[in-house]
C-alpha cells in the first residue's frame, strides 16, 4: 500500500475498513434476524396488532425502558468515583485494580442472582431495586473501564485552569470534566443501557413473577407458547426502542470531539499525595471492593461448603471427567480460553476496522449497527441462525466456530466504542505532518495512529476477552456439549440437584473469577509492538 | 504582598522545591529564571494552590493560604501550553471566571469584549479555540487569567510553545500590559531575555531553591555564583572570578598579540569572539563594531578592570 | 499482540475445514454419524455411550439445544431440515405441540413390548417413551421434626393455617416443572376447581419465583447448603435420592421427603425427525435408548425413572426414591388445548 504514490490505495483502504465490519454484521447478524423475524410475521399465531395492542405490552415496554435507564443512571453514578480514580492517580495495584472489576461481568447470571438472593434481607430480596442493583454490580465495570481509560487521557490542567478561575469541584465537573468525558460516557452509558434493556435472568430472579422485560416476554412468547408472531413483533418493538437510544447515544457521542487534547497517561496520573488524596483513593475503591466483594465472597464461600463445614471437596471433584459434561470440568477452562483467543481476534480484527472508519468519516449507519447486536433478543438472534443457515453452502448450524463469532458479535461493539473516541482524539495535525515527512497512509497509521491508540486497543482486546469468556447465552446454543465453556458447565452442574453439583458450579464459578482477572493483566501487558497489528 | 517561606515538595524522593522563598510586593513583576527541572513549575503550583507542599507557607496579603483550594484564591494561573477549555468558544473561555463568580451574562460580554480588545483580539467572540494559532491561543488564555481581576497572576513559561518573532511580539505586548494593568505577577521563564525584559526584579532557580532575587541590572552586574554566572550566559568565569564579555576589548594584534581567535559569531548588532589566551585560558568577549577579526587572527586584549567582578 | 494473527489463521483453517466437513456428509453415502438433539438435562455414562457406537459403528453426536421448550421451538422451526436425526426430550405437556408440528417420522422399535403400556402416549409411533419421572412437593424432614409438625400429605393441606409461608412454586409460565405443578392442582381440582385452591395458596403466603435453580437452591431450605428458609418446593421425586448419592459422605437417610399425593407424571418421549440425514441411524439410536443397557443408566444420569418395566433400579433409588401409586395425569391433547389460557388464568389469580 504505496498510499502517496496511488490515491486508490486510500479507496481500498476505505473500502476495507468499512467492508469488513458490514459485511461481519449482514451475514452474522442481519440476515438471522431478518429470516426469523420474517418468518414469525409469515406464520400462525395472533395477528400483530393484538400483540401491541395489549396493555400489557405497553406495561412490558414501560418497564424495559425505565429499568434501563434508570440501571444506567445508578450504575455511572456507583463506577463514577473508581473511574476517576483510575483515571487520575498513579498507585501499586491499579492495574489490578482495573482487572478484578471486571470480574461480575463475566459471571453468570444464575449464579450472580442466587448470591443476591442470599445476600439481600427478607422483603427487599425481590422487586425492581434488586433488579437495579444487580444490574449495577454487572456493568460497574463497562463504566470504570471505557470512562476510566479516557479520562487517564484527559489533560488535567485544563481543570486545573478552572479552579484557578473560581470554579468550586462540582461546577468543574459539570462545566469542564462532564463535557469533556461526554464520548466516552455516551459510549459506556449505550452498552450499560443496552445490557440491562435485554436483561433476562437478573430480571426473573431478582425482580419475581411480576416484573418482565421485552426480552423475557419473547423468550415467553417463541419458546413457552411457540408463538412465533407475536415473538417477532415484540422483536420489532425492541429492535426499535434500541435503535431510538443508540441513535441518541451515537450523537451525543459525536456531539463533543476534541482533536489534540489527550495526553498519554504517564503525564497525567499522579500519585496520591495528599490526606486528601489518599481518602479519595481510599473511600472510591473501598466503596467499590465492598459493592462488588460481598456477592462475590458468597460464591467464595459455596464453593467450599460442603455438609455443614468448608472443604476442598468441590475444586478436587473438577478434574475428574463426569456425564454432566461429558468431560472433566477442569477442561471447560481450556475450551473457554480457547474460543475467547479466537473470539477476540475477530472482535479486534472487525472492531478495529469499524473504529478506524467512523473515526475518519462519518460512517453514521455502521456505528449504529456495530451497537444493535447488544440490544436485540438473544432468542430470536439464536433461533434466526437455526434457520438462516439451513441450507448448503450457508450450512452453518453444527460448526463450532460459530461459537467464537457470535462471542464476537458481542464483543465487536465494546473494541469499537473504546477505540473510536481515542481514535477521533487524535489531532489530524499529526497525521498530516507524519504524510509531509513522507510516509505513506499506512506508515502513517503504523507510526501516529497506532501508538497512540495502544492503551486503548489492549484495553479493548482485555474486554473482548473477558466478554467472550463470560458469554452465555449464545455459547450454549452453540458449544458442543464434549466442549463446555466455563459458564456452560457452571449452567449445566447448576441444573442439577445435590451437594457435590452445586458446590462445583460455585467451584467453577470461583475459577472464572480468577481466570478473567489472570487474563486481563495478562492481555493488558500485551503492548503492541511496531508493525505488529497492520 | 506574596511571601513565599522555605517550601519544599518531594516527588518520589526526589526534591522539586528545597526550602524556596520569595518575595514579591504589590504592583511588581518577579520573573523566575532557571533551568528545566529547578522547580519553577512546582513553585507556582503551589502558590495557586494546584499542589500542596510538603514544608513550608504561602502568605498572600498576610494571610497563610493553607488548606485554602485553588478556587478561593483569587490567584490567576496561566498555563504553558494554555490548557484552554477545547470544548467552549472564546468569549466563553475569556468568561468563565467571571461567570464562576457569578456576574451577571451582560456584565459579563462587556467584560470579555474589552479584554479581547485588550489582547488584541476583538471579534473572536464566537471562535473555536481549535481554530486559533498558537499565538492567538496564548492571548486568550491570558485574557482568561486577567478577567476575573485575580489579586495575583502567574504565568508558567506561557511563550514557550511559540516561535521566535511571535514571542518577541508578544514579550512587548506583556510589557506594556504589565505596565497599564498595574497587576502582580510572577512570571516562569527559561529564557533569560524574557525574564530581563519583563522582571522588575529577577528570581534565579536552581534545584528547587531560589539562589538569588535582584533587578536586572544588579543580577548582570554581580551574579550571586559561578553556575548562576554561566546560567546567564556570563562567559568569562574562573573560580571566585567572573571577567563581563563587554568589558573584553580586542584589537588586532599591534605586535606578537596576547592570543588568538577561535570563533567569531555575528549575534544581531554585535560580534561574539572567543579568544585562545596564549596561556591557554578562553576569553570571551562581545565588540559593537561592523569590522571585526577572523577566526585565526592574532588579536591583542584589553580588560577593563571595571568589568571584573568578584564572587560571594 | 503477535498472537493474534496466529489465531486467525488457526480460526480461518477451522472455517474452511468444518464447511468442508459439512460439505461432504454426503447425500449417497450412508453417513457414519447420527446426531441426537436433546435438552440440557440430558446425561449418559460414556461407556454406554461407546457400546452404542461400538455396536452400530456410528459416532453419537449429542446436541443439547436448551431445555425442553427451547428443543421443541427449535424442531418446530426446522421441521423437515432438522438439526440432527433424533429428537429425545419432549415431555407429555409438549408432545401435542411436537405432533402438530409435524417434527417426526413415524417409527415402531420392536422393543415396545416392555415398556409401561401407560406411557405410549402416541399411538402412532412418532414419538417413543423412553423414561418417565414425577414432579412433586419436596419437603425438608429435618425442618419439620424440629418443630414437631407433620410434612403435608395433601395438597389441600397447603391451604392450611400452619403451613403458611412454607412453599415456593416455580412460575408455570417460565418453568418446566412449575408448570407440571400447575397441571397437577388442575388434575386433582378439575377445570373448575383449581383456581379456588391457588386463591387459597396466594393467601397463604405461597412464594413464586422462576425457575428450579432458584426456587430449589436459594428458597427451599433442604437442599444442601441451601439458607433458603421455606421447607417445602415443587422438585422432582428423584430429588431425594440425588441429595443422598452428592453427598460426601453419603448420609443414611435423605434430608427431604416427597409429598406423594402431589405428584404430576412426566413422560419424556424420543423421535425420528422428519428430513433426518441418517435415519437409519436414528432408528438404531432409539432401539438403543430402549435397551437394557441404556434404560439401566437412566436413574443416576437423568434422575428419572426408566421406561422398561423389567429394569433394575440402582440401590439408592431403590431405597430413596419414591415412585408415586398414582400419580396426576392429564392427556396431552387437554395440555395443548388449555395451556396457555391455563396460565394466564394463573397468572392473574397469583400474581396480578
Amino acid at each position: 500500500m504505496d498510499g502517496h504514490r496511488d490515491p486508490l490505495s486510500s479507496r481500498a483502504w476505505r473500502a476495507l475498513v468499512l467492508g469488513v465490519p458490514l459485511a461481519f454484521l449482514a451475514l452474522f447478524f442481519l440476515y438471522p434476524l431478518a429470516a426469523i423475524v420474517e418468518r414469525g410475521l409469515r406464520g400462525e399465531g395472533d395477528p400483530p396488532l393484538d400483540v401491541l395492542t395489549d396493555p400489557t405490552t405497553a406495561d412490558v415496554v414501560w418497564f424495559t425502558v425505565w429499568q434501563a435507564l434508570a440501571s444506567t443512571v445508578l450504575t455511572i453514578a456507583l463506577a463514577l468515583p473508581a473511574a476517576y480514580v483510575l483515571g487520575r492517580y498513579r498507585f501499586r495495584g491499579r492495574g489490578l485494580v482495573g482487572a478484578l472489576v471486571v470480574v461480575p461481568f463475566v459471571l453468570p447470571t444464575v449464579v450472580v442472582a442466587l448470591a443476591f438472593v442470599a445476600i439481600l434481607p427478607d422483603g427487599v430480596e425481590r422487586g425492581w431495586a434488586p433488579i437495579l442493583v444487580a444490574h449495577a454490580f454487572f456493568n460497574v465495570a463497562v463504566v470504570v473501564r471505557i470512562v476510566g481509560t479516557f479520562w487517564a487521557s484527559l489533560d488535567p490542567r485544563v481543570d486545573e485552569a478552572a479552579a484557578t478561575l473560581g470554579a468550586r469541584p462540582l461546577a468543574r465537573f459539570r462545566e469542564i470534566t462532564a463535557p469533556l468525558l461526554a464520548p466516552a460516557l455516551a459510549a459506556a452509558a449505550a452498552i450499560v443501557f443496552l445490557f440491562s434493556f435485554t436483561s433476562f435472568g437478573v430480571v426473573l430472579i431478582l425482580g419475581g413473577p411480576r416484573f418482565a422485560t421485552l426480552e423475557a416476554e419473547i423468550y415467553n412468547q417463541a419458546v413457552r407458547l411457540f408463538d412465533l408472531r407475536a415473538a417477532a413483533v415484540l422483536s420489532i418493538v425492541q429492535l426499535a426502542c434500541v435503535v431510538a437510544a443508540v441513535w441518541v447515544a451515537t450523537r451525543l457521542e459525536r456531539r463533543v470531539v476534541v482533536t489534540g487534547q489527550l495526553r498519554p497517561e504517564s503525564e497525567v496520573l499522579r500519585a496520591p499525595r495528599t490526606t486528601r488524596d489518599k481518602l479519595v483513593v481510599g473511600a472510591s475503591l473501598g466503596g467499590l471492593a465492598l459493592f462488588l466483594g460481598l456477592p462475590l465472597a458468597v460464591l467464595v464461600e459455596r464453593s467450599l461448603a460442603i455438609g455443614d463445614g468448608h472443604g476442598l471437596h468441590a475444586y478436587r471433584a473438577l478434574g475428574r471427567p463426569t456425564s454432566v459434561l461429558l468431560a472433566a470440568p477442569w477442561e471447560a477452562v481450556l475450551n473457554s480460553v480457547v474460543y475467547a483467543a479466537a473470539a477476540t481476534a475477530i472482535a479486534l480484527a472487525v472492531g478495529g476496522l469499524a473504529a478506524f472508519a467512523l473515526a475518519t468519516s462519518r460512517g453514521r449507519v455502521l456505528d449504529s449497527l456495530i451497537l444493535l447486536p447488544l440490544g436485540v433478543s438473544a432468542v430470536m438472534l439464536g433461533l434466526g441462525f437455526l434457520i438462516a443457515f439451513d441450507t448448503e453452502p450457508l450450512d452453518f448450524r453444527a460448526a463450532s466456530w460459530l461459537v467464537p463469532v457470535a462471542q464476537a458479535l458481542v464483543a465487536i461493539p465494546f473494541v469499537v466504542r473504546i477505540l473510536v473516541p481515542t481514535l477521533r482524539s487524535i489531532d489530524p495535525r499529526q497525521r498530516e505532518a507524519a504524510a509531509l515527512l513522507g510516509a505513506p497512509p499506512a506508515r502513517v497509521r503504523r507510526e501516529i495512529d497506532l501508538p497512540i491508540v495502544s492503551r486503548g486497543l489492549a484495553v479493548a482486546a482485555a474486554f473482548a476477552f473477558a466478554i467472550s469468556l463470560g458469554e452465555f447465552g449464545a455459547t450454549v446454543f452453540l458449544a458442543r456439549p464434549d466442549r463446555p465453556t466455563l459458564p456452560v458447565a457452571i449452567f449445566r452442574f447448576l441444573g442439577r440437584p445435590g451437594e457435590v453439583n452445586v458446590a462445583q458450579a460455585y467451584a467453577l464459578a470461583v475459577v472464572l473469577m480468577v481466570l478473567t482477572v489472570v487474563s486481563v493483566l495478562l492481555v493488558e501487558r500485551l503492548r503492541v509492538r511496531r508493525g505488529g497489528w497492520f | 504582598m506574596l511571601r513565599v517561606e522555605g517550601l519544599t515538595v518531594g516527588f518520589d524522593g526526589v526534591a522539586a522545591l528545597d526550602h524556596a522563598s520569595l518575595d514579591v510586593s504589590n504592583g511588581e513583576t518577579v520573573t523566575v529564571l532557571g533551568p528545566s527541572g529547578s522547580g519553577k513549575t512546582t513553585l507556582l503550583r503551589v502558590v495557586a494552590g494546584l499542589q500542596v507542599p510538603d514544608k513550608g507557607r504561602v502568605v498572600l496579603d498576610g494571610k497563610d493560604l493553607a488548606g485554602i483550594p485553588p478556587h478561593r484564591r483569587g490567584i490567576g494561573l496561566v498555563f504553558q501550553d494554555h490548557a484552554l477549555f477545547p470544548h467552549r468558544n472564546v468569549a466563553e473561555n475569556v468568561g468563565f471566571g467571571l461567570r464562576m463568580r457569578g456576574d451577571n451574562p451582560a456584565a459579563t460580554a462587556r467584560r470579555v469584549r474589552e479584554l479581547l480588545e485588550l489582547v488584541g483580539l476583538a471579534g473572536f467572540e464566537r471562535r473555536s479555540v481549535g481554530t486559533l494559532s498558537g499565538g492567538e491561543q496564548q492571548r486568550v488564555a491570558l485574557a482568561r487569567a486577567l478577567a476575573p481581576e485575580p489579586r495575583l497572576l502567574l504565568l508558567d513559561e506561557p511563550l514557550g510553545s511559540l516561535d521566535r518573532r511571535l514571542r518577541d511580539r508578544l514579550l512587548e505586548d506583556l510589557a506594556r500590559l504589565f505596565g497599564q494593568l498595574d497587576v502582580t505577577a510572577v512570571y516562569v521563564t527559561h529564557d533569560h531575555s524574557e525574564a530581563f525584559i519583563l522582571g522588575d526584579r529577577v528570581a534565579v532557580m536552581r534545584r528547587g531553591r531560589v539562589v538569588q532575587v535582584a533587578t536586572p541590572d544588579e543580577l548582570w552586574a554581580r551574579p550571586a555564583d559561578e553556575d548562576t554566572a554561566r546560567f546567564l550566559g556570563i562567559a568569562n568565569v574562573d573560580g571566585t572570578e567572573i571577567v563581563r564579555p563587554e568589558a573584553v576589548a580586542v584589537r588586532p594584534a599591534a605586535a606578537r598579540g596576547d592570543g588568538t581567535v577561535e570563533t567569531a559569531v555575528r549575534v544581531g548588532p554585535v560580534v561574539r569572539l572567543h579568544v585562545r589566551l596564549d596561556d591557554g585560558r578562553m576569553l570571551e568577549a562581545v565588540m559593537a563594531s561592523l569590522e571585526h577579526p577572523r577566526p585565526g587572527d592574532r588579536v591583542d586584549v584589553e580588560v577593563d578592570p571595571r568589568g571584573i567582578v568578584r564572587l560571594r | 499482540m503477535t498472537l493474534f494473527p496466529d489465531a486467525l489463521r488457526t480460526l480461518a483453517v477451522g472455517m474452511a475445514v468444518v464447511t468442508v466437513a459439512c460439505g461432504c456428509g454426503g447425500s449417497d453415502e450412508t453417513p457414519r454419524v447420527v446426531v441426537l438433539v436433546t435438552h440440557d438435562s440430558f446425561a449418559v455414562s460414556p461407556d454406554v455411550k461407546r457400546a452404542f457406537e461400538e455396536e452400530s459403528g456410528l459416532t453419537l453426536r449429542i446436541l443439547k439445544a436448551g431445555d425442553a421448550g427451547e428443543i421443541v421451538t427449535r424442531a418446530l422451526l426446522t421441521a423437515g431440515n432438522p438439526e440432527g436425526d433424533v429428537l429425545f426430550g419432549v415431555d407429555n405437556n409438549l408432545l401435542q405441540r411436537t405432533l402438530e408440528g409435524d417434527v417426526f417420522e413415524e417409527y415402531e422399535s420392536p422393543r415396545l413390548e416392555n415398556i409401561d403400556p401407560e406411557l405410549l402416549l402416541d399411538p402412532q409411533h412418532r414419538a417413543t417413551p423412553i423414561d418417565r419421572g414425577d414432579v412433586c412437593l419436596n419437603y425438608d424432614q429435618a425442618w419439620f421434626t424440629e418443630r414437631e409438625l407433620d410434612p403435608p400429605r395433601e395438597l389441600s393441606d397447603l391451604v392450611l393455617a400452619p403451613y403458611r409461608d412454607l412453599l415456593v412454586v416455580e412460575n408455570p409460565a417460565t418453568s418446566t416443572p412449575g408448570l407440571a405443578f400447575l397441571l397437577a392442582t388442575i388434575a386433582s381440582y378439575g377445570d373448575d376447581g383449581w383456581q379456588a385452591f391457588w386463591r387459597g395458596l396466594r393467601a397463604n403466603g405461597v412464594l413464586v419465583v422462576d425457575g428450579w435453580e432458584d426456587a430449589y437452591y436459594a428458597r427451599f431450605s433442604g437442599s444442601a447448603g441451601s439458607k433458603g428458609k421455606r421447607p417445602i418446593v415443587v422438585s422432582y421425586a428423584s430429588s431425594p435420592p440425588a441429595e443422598v448419592i452428592f453427598r460426601d459422605p453419603r448420609p443414611s437417610e435423605p434430608p427431604t421427603g416427597v409429598v406423594e399425593r402431589s405428584c404430576f407424571r412426566q413422560v419424556e418421549l424420543a423421535g425420528v425427525l422428519r428430513g433426518a440425514r441418517n435415519e437409519e441411524g436414528a432408528r438404531q439410536l432409539i432401539d438403543f435408548m430402549l435397551s437394557e443397557r441404556f434404560q439401566e443408566d437412566i436413574p443416576l444420569q437423568m434422575f428419572v425413572f426408566p421406561a422398561r418395566l423389567d429394569t433394575a433400579l440402582p440401590r439408592a433409588f431403590e431405597q430413596f426414591a419414591v415412585v408415586p401409586e398414582s400419580p396426576l395425569e392429564l392427556p396431552p391433547e387437554k395440555i395443548e388445548a388449555n395451556r396457555e389460557r391455563w396460565v394466564d388464568e394463573w397468572t392473574d389469580i397469583v400474581i396480578r
